[in-house]
């Protein structure tokens, strides 16, 4: 067996096996381990598909960026594992016939249409770069789509901020809408007063607020 | 010898976990938003088989657009989940039956 089949052997067998654990395992915390532990597999997947970009992706802005995210806002939340195997038992037929179903359907379409007969194809040339190839489909056919999903960013950024801030009583803000109403006799005041001499002080009525 | 068959077999096995993962969680919200990203995990898995096997880099360029997607969905998701716990001190799918549906 050539090592290429060992090695996605291996890394699917991780894959399937800490994915399995996600859904089991039923402390939140584990569980969004488990899920760190699936990703970096499917990542090093991805890499024996030669999509080393993706793969750097998934393991920075997924494990590094998301998955961590999750796991703040499970220690956060502080939801303990106790009662849920009852409910798993309850559960566990139904979820599992319908799994079996999905995944029966999905084999006999994988299995039947020729698939297994679309052995890897040749590696990319020496000096390729995924990266580069990627970039260049990105900032031109998709550049559209790529000015629409910073936009989508962007509303989740505000979104997720706009959600949890909580404004407290006594912090201090400032209203934007006062201060650009603020005309300008309210801060300033002209007072007329007679030109002062060489050597004499005037009387401490210059200019007045600011 | 890898074929195009074994990486769409790991994605719908992946896929089928996570379906399973929904029925047995469903009082937890937290797994049930882990249970979808395993999803988009194995939907992506398709796509970048795909875009291998068939020579076309667009497939991966979809794969970056779901990453994308699914990182806001998680952000939103995860703050609305904060919200409600501050709310009312749980997240637990049962006691969120003010709307009757």
């Amino acid at each position: 067996m050539p090592i290429i089949e060992i090695v996605f052997y291996f890394f699917a067998a991780v894959l399937v096996a800490s994915a399995l654990s996600v859904v089991t395992v039923g402390n939140p915390v584990y569980a969004v381990l488990f899920l760190v532990l699936s990703f970096f597999s499917a990542a090093c997947i991805w890499l024996l598909l030669e999509a080393e970009f993706l793969a750097i992706v998934l393991v920075l802005v997924y494990v590094g960026a998301v998955m961590v995210l999750f796991l703040f806002v499970v220690m956060m939340l502080d939801v303990g594992g106790g009662q849920k195997k009852a409910q798993f038992a309850r559960y566990l037929p139904v979820g599992l016939l319908v799994a079996l179903a999905m995944a029966a359907q999905l084999f006999l379409v994988i299995w039947t249409q020729g698939f297994e007969t679309q052995f890897m194809p040749e590696p990319y040339p020496e000096g390729f770069s995924h990266t580069k190839a990627l970039g260049e489909l990105l900032y031109t056919d998709y550049l559209y789509a790529f000015e629409i999903a910073a936009v989508l960013l962007l509303v989740a950024i505000i979104a997720a901020i706009a959600l949890t801030h909580r404004r407290r009583p006594e912090t201090r803000y400032q209203d934007p809408s006062e201060q650009i109403k603020v005309r300008k006799e309210e801060r300033v005041r002209l007072v007329s007063m007679p030109s002062e001499r060489e050597g004499v002080n005037g009387n401490g009525n210059g200019q007045e607020g600011s | 010898m890898l074929t195009l068959a074994h990486f769409l077999t790991l994605g719908a096995l992946l896929f089928s976990i996570a379906v399973a993962g929904i029925f047995l969680n469903r009082k937890n919200v937290l797994i049930l938003l882990m249970c979808i990203e395993l999803m988009l995990l194995a939907v992506n898995m398709n796509f970048v088989a795909l875009s291998r096997f068939m020579g076309h880099m667009d497939g991966q360029v979809f794969v970056f657009f779901i990453l994308t997607v699914a990182a806001a969905e998680a952000a939103i998701g995860l703050a609305i989940l904060v919200v409600l716990f501050r709310n009312r001190q749980s997240i637990a799918v049962g006691d969120l039956s003010d709307l009757k549906g």
